[in-house]
């Protein structure tokens, strides 16, 4: 692999490279063949399940389970993608999903973790490193533990039944989060700062107008994990979002695949609910493709330094 | 992480102190009213409602240490607490190591290693529903694709999630094929750990295996630390797969605490028993976790960088 395809892919060019596979001997030859014959496994049945899956979404009914399995679909129905959407109301499920739930969190937590990282990164203040050892910590604290008193209050103030309890404290910051953009900002080299506080800027300005525009990929990478979190989160809705109009994705495919169950299921089901999975994770994967370096860098940023 | 302050613990706060711990606490602000409203709040309240009988509908009733005699002698909780074990000291440590292995195999010089990369990586960011409802569907015993395909060739089929012993493994590989953001940090890991190391080694007549043990791991050892507590962490409020795949069966196989929970809380109403069974998880964790960072000084290596 040559010098420009590795920078392509952020990985180090190291300069024992050249001249790999001439010095291969024979039992080096054997190695790598074994090596991709083992990467080609573990790739197809990592793959397997949504291969499966979209398959079986242009399916019709009878044979999404046969046996043998037929690995190759035909006659192949691309219709029903949109057959299966309009079956229900994922139009409505997906607005909720987006509009109601994944956008405000969101605007929320890259607004809060900025602000807080920021706090917990450049200025010294005494108590600071023992407050954000504490912000750490509270990422041990199990949900279950303030599930119950949060579920009470929460009911109390009438909030159960909308996305509210989901999306307030998603103002308040997220250990995570703040971790990963404290680490970031400590990067950004302090003369900036510091040349800033001379000419007697304030924290809010030298935040605002310095730090804040280096940080994009930082931020961006916040902003992409905290709305796929949204998107993919269960739990959350289904202790609080307990009205069917008030559906995001993830309870109404729930839903769908709890009813085949029911007396009467309808025919071709199982192909949509299929197409509607596969459409629901569909987002993620045109994300992930057109920021896959983002995304990884998002990741690195909290599990390596510190 | 240092912990150096910006002036002698002794000494008093000078005006400049105080102004900067303003700005600090300002800024700051957001997340530590956060933590009082969303941490503190909901633990101290958790220790009252873990003493009183609370179903939402009445108002609470104080009965002292009621819930936590009956948690502490129930068969149901102990059944429960093993199964959770079992799937703690399972999951966390085989999905780092999995997950380590597989980075350490893509860390090799291969050709299409972003592809790669990007197949492994996959599984963790779809939504749970999804890969819970394809589990499901493949591995059904009578009718899922991979029986189907061992019946076809003449083999036995495997009860996947339908038997009581086969389904707690079944759930471990499922959650090792999902540990693909673990891999992408070792791999970015592994990819810092300096090249004049391996060389050294290789002088010292050290062959690939003693590379890898010798220097490959203890310089990976903090992340890997990392990725066990929060493995820990994480395996402790295992819910959403096996409420969406088992339900708690076959035979209550895999009914985790988590689950146990969520039903006394949600579905019989027993806030306060679910409360008491919350504070005993937390100190579990913290217990388990507080453990787990003592004993780690004796195999991380911190290579000394600075804070």
């Amino acid at each position: 692999m040559n010098a420009t395809a590795k920078a392509s892919m952020g990985l180090k060019r190291r300069a024992s490279d050249d001249g790999y596979w001439r010095r291969l001997g024979p039992v080096g030859w054997l190695f790598e063949v074994l090596k991709y014959a083992l990467l080609l496994v573990l790739a197809v049945s990592y793959m397997l399940p949504f291969y499966w899956m979209f398959t079986s979404a242009l399916k019709d009914d009878p044979q999404v389970f046969t046996v043998p399995p037929r690995w190759i679909p035909s006659p192949a129905h691309w219709n029903h993608f949109y057959d299966a959407w309009v079956s229900q109301d994922f139009n409505l499920y997906f607005v909720n999903t987006v509009v109601k739930y994944a956008v405000p969190v969101t605007i929320g937590a890259v607004v809060s973790c900025a602000i807080v990282a920021y706090g917990f990164a450049r200025p010294r203040w005494p108590g600071r490193n023992l407050l954000f050892a504490l912000c750490l910590a509270t990422m041990m604290v199990p949900g279950q533990v303030t599930m119950v008193p949060l579920f009470i209050t929460f009911r109390k103030l009438g909030w159960v039944g909308t996305y509210l309890p989901l999306i307030v404290p998603a103002f308040f910051g997220d250990a995570y989060f703040i971790f990963l953009l404290r680490q970031f900002f400590r990067t950004i080299p302090a003369e900036l700062s510091d040349a800033a506080r001379i000419d007697g800027a304030s924290e809010w300005v030298i935040l605002s107008r310095i730090i804040l525009p280096l940080a994009k990929p930082a931020l961006t990478v916040v902003a992409l994990f905290r709305f796929m979190n949204a998107w993919n989160d269960y739990f959350g809705p289904l202790i609080y979002v307990n009205k069917k109009a008030q559906w995001p994705m993830a309870l109404a495919i729930e839903n769908m695949r709890g009813r085949l169950y029911e007396v009467g299921t309808k025919p071709l089901h199982y192909p949509y609910l299929m197409a509607v999975s596969a459409m629901a994770a569909l987002p993620i994967l045109i994300a992930f493709f057109f920021a896959q370096r983002t995304f990884i860098e998002g990741i690195t940023l909290t599990g390596i330094k510190g | 992480m240092a912990f150096t302050l910006s002036r002698p613990r002794s000494a008093p706060l000078t005006r400049t102190d105080r102004r900067e711990m303003t700005v600090g606490l300002i800024l700051v602000s957001p997340w530590l009213l956060g933590f009082i409203l969303w941490t503190v709040y909901p633990l101290a309240a958790s220790i009252y409602y873990s003493l009183t009988r609370y179903d939402l509908l009445t108002p609470p009733v104080f009965i002292g240490l009621g819930n936590y005699r009956e948690v502490f002698t129930s068969v149901d909780v102990a059944l429960v607490a093993k199964n959770t074990l079992w799937w703690v000291a399972l999951s966390a440590p085989l999905g780092v190591v999995s997950a380590f292995l597989m980075a350490s195999l893509l860390n090799t010089r291969i050709m299409g290693r972003s592809v790669f990369r990007a197949i492994f990586f996959f599984p963790s960011i779809v939504p749970a529903v999804v890969t819970a409802m394809v589990w499901q569907f493949l591995l059904n015993a009578q009718y899922g694709a991979i029986n189907a395909t061992l019946s076809a060739l003449g083999l036995s089929t495997i009860p996947f999630l339908s038997s009581p012993t086969v389904v707690k493994p079944t759930l471990v590989l499922i959650h090792m094929w999902a540990q693909g953001s673990a891999m992408v940090i070792f791999l970015a890991t592994l990819q810092d750990v300096p090249k004049s190391l391996y060389d050294a080694a290789m002088i010292d007549g050290a062959n690939a295996f003693r590379r890898f043990w010798h220097v490959t791991v203890p310089m990976c050892s903090p992340v890997v630390l990392f990725n066990l507590v929060m493995g820990f962490i994480a395996g402790f409020q295992y819910f959403t797969m096996p409420w969406l795949l088992t339900q708690g069966g076959p035979n209550r196989a895999t009914e985790f605490y988590a689950l146990y929970l969520y039903r006394n809380a949600f579905l019989f109403l027993r806030m306060g028993k679910a409360a008491a069974l919350a504070w005993l998880l937390f100190i579990v964790v913290v217990t388990f976790t507080v453990i787990l960072f003592r004993t780690s000084g004796r195999w991380v290596y911190y290579s000394g960088e600075a804070d």
